[in-house]
């Protein structure tokens, strides 16, 4: 692995919400194969630099680039065309229903024959076994697909969210602070999917407040300050301290000598 | 995440239990039933039996719609007397304007499919709350219900306005067409709502829809076809209401807007949207036809109905929103 491809970049994104300027001319990589943390102070705009990438939002100017290619993103559906698949941080998932029917909500699989497809008739059996399959793939240790989510802890709602987007994705993951609102139990069991997922050579993009479960999971660390790319750094090399440092601006990034992969 | 998972679903015996939200109406109704088949000698008769049945018949079509809207965490107070709207369309068309008979049914329920269309359109454009907009159209329904009959009863209705008051005889036993047909939509919504994708996001749009929005699912498209098939659903209503009662009557549908509601939340259909199923709201109209039943078998005057009604749909609110504070 010593020149992976580059999976997916963004060069030059600006974006403007009237005065203000959350996106300054960013730009972004992400590597086949790694998990790429996205950290940043508040209003450092992560959260406005993965929309971008997800196609939540369109940018003022800037390029994106899926495996070279320049793309142009109108919805988040346009990403998902694309293998993008993105879990944002609520509201992923319909507690009511099944875990089966949350992993495939949206994009059902069907009965063969032309009448079922007419129709659009669901197969639930395939379904059943094709979640079984994804969950236990990602060693997610849930007894029955066809239990409700809301039956499920924090930690294991998530693990169904990063599993869904597991399934459908052929490029990119997206992971909006998936391990914010859990314990610590929960939150391991996360990461642990996380690297899983990665494992298995899709490469993730997470943002992230924990520094441990920054430092713990990255591959390498995107700093985002003032609406740009402070630098991109490498966790074995870097300390906690001296990254966060950097994303309050109390250093530069060129204090942190051979850490610092991109300035 | 640390055993792998098992291949086989189990299912604690627990979860095989049917939710006390479906448990609760049979229970009722069995009790209910026993309670009156006990204490009168009229009650278990064939006779009496039809004709709760054709009693449930409205407000089980009705409940239909009412269900559908419910299930996206919407309500629907204009259903009677939009219905009612439809019937007198039908038979005006038929009996004063001499159309034929099939364009005339086609023509009210294109009517109430109408109203069900704006109604989804005031809801999923204007972005306006579903209980503003149908409490609007229900005062909008009603006036033009008794505008457009001159508040007058329309009789001499042709034959196929009447044809699901027809009956099917088993011995004893009458049933009428407009049962069967209510029967089959149930069925036929049973088997949407829980075969088809389109039925799943249903429910995915009432449950939480910016998760079902974020997974692509179009949930305005789904609210305003909800709402406009709703329509559509009152519009045979109508037909049935001008085949029960052989006149198209402006003041009709007027009971049928809240017992549709209450006959989806006795069947256990939470208002918050997303959770029931669409036979609980057979039962919870055939409870409502079997309490009048008994009443009147009984000698009890109807204001006691009322009252037992009501503290069902209480107590069926409460179950609801006990479950969900549970999850
Ligand atoms: N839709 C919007 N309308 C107006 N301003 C916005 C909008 N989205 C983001 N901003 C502004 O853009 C800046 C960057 O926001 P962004 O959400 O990207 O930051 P962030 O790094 O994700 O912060 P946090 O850690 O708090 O989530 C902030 O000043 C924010 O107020
Ligand atoms: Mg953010």
């Amino acid at each position: 692995m010593n020149n992976p491809k580059i999976v997916m970049q963004a060069k030059n994104i600006s974006k403007r919400y009237g005065q203000v300027t959350a996106l300054d001319g960013a730009d972004f990589e992400l590597l086949d194969g790694e998990i790429l943390a996205v950290i940043g102070d508040n209003g450092a705009g992560k959260s406005s630099l993965i929309k971008v990438l997800s196609g939540a939002t369109i940018p003022d100017s800037g390029e994106i680039m899926l495996d070279g290619k320049t793309v142009h993103f109108h919805s988040p559906i346009d990403a998902r065309r694309q293998g993008i698949e993105t879990v944002y941080q609520d509201l992923a998932v319909a507690p009511a229903m099944t875990i089966a029917e949350n992993l495939f909500l949206g994009r059902e699989i069907l009965r063969p024959g032309f009448l079922s497809k007419f129709f659009r008739l669901i197969d639930k059996k395939k379904m059943l076994q094709e979640a079984n399959r994804h969950m236990q793939d990602l060693k997610i240790g849930i007894r029955s697909m066809q239990q409700s989510v809301e039956t499920l802890s924090g930690g294991q709602r998530q693990g169904v969210a990063v599993a869904r987007s597991a399934a459908f994705a052929r490029h990119v993951i997206i992971l909006d602070e998936p391990t914010a609102a859990l314990g610590v139990k929960e939150g391991n069991m996360v990461l642990e999917l996380i690297r899983n997922i990665r494992d298995k050579g899709l490469p993730v993009i997470i943002i992230s407040h924990n520094m441990p479960h920054v430092f713990e999971i990255a591959d390498r660390i995107h700093i985002q300050r003032l609406g740009r790319r402070a630098g991109v750094v490498d966790p074995k090399k870097v300390s906690m301290s001296d990254t966060v440092a950097v994303m309050t601006g109390a250093k530069q990034p060129a204090d942190l000598g051979d850490g610092l992969l991109i300035a | 995440m640390t055993q792998p998972a098992s291949i086989q679903p189990k299912k604690s015996f627990l979860e095989r239990l049917p939710s006390l939200s479906i448990l609760g109406p049979v229970v009722a109704l069995v009790f209910m039933t026993a309670f009156f088949g006990f204490s009168t000698t009229t009650f278990f008769t064939s006779r009496n039996l039809s004709q709760i049945l054709q009693q449930v018949m409205i407000v089980g079509v009705i409940g239909i719609g009412q269900t559908l809207v419910i299930l996206t965490a919407g309500i629907d107070l204009s259903c009677g007397v939009v219905m009612a709207f439809g019937s007198i369309v039908m038979t005006k068309f038929a009996v004063e304007y001499g159309v034929p008979p099939i364009l005339a049914i086609f023509a009210g329920i294109a009517a109430t499919t109408l109203f069900g269309f704006i109604n989804g359109i005031l809801i999923t454009r204007v972005k306006l709350p579903p209980f503003i907009v149908t409490l609007g159209m229900l005062n909008i329904a009603t006036a033009l219900t008794l505008i457009y009959s001159k508040s007058q009863t329309i009789s001499g209705v042709p034959d196929a306005l009447l044809f699901f008051g027809n009956t099917l005889k088993f011995g004893e036993t009458q049933i009428t067409y407009g049962v069967i047909l209510m029967l089959a939509l149930f069925t036929l919504t049973w088997f949407i709502l829980s075969e088809t994708a389109p039925g799943r996001h249903l429910y995915a749009v009432g449950n939480q829809p910016e998760a079902a929005r974020l997974t692509g699912i179009p949930t305005d498209r789904v609210i305003l076809v909800v709402y406009t098939v709703a329509g559509l659903i009152y519009g045979i209503a109508a037909w049935l209401l001008v085949s029960r009662y052989t006149v198209g009557n402006p003041n009709a549908g007027q009971t049928e807007n809240l017992e549709s509601i209450t006959a989806v939340v006795l069947g256990g259909t939470s208002l918050f949207g997303g959770r029931g199923m669409i036979f609980g709201t057979l039962l919870g109209a055939i409870i409502i036809g079997v309490l009048a039943s008994g009443f009147i078998q009984m000698g009890i005057p109807s204001t006691y109905q009322l009252l037992i009604t009501g503290a069902l749909v209480i107590l069926a609110v409460a179950t609801d929103q006990f479950t969900k504070r549970k999850s």
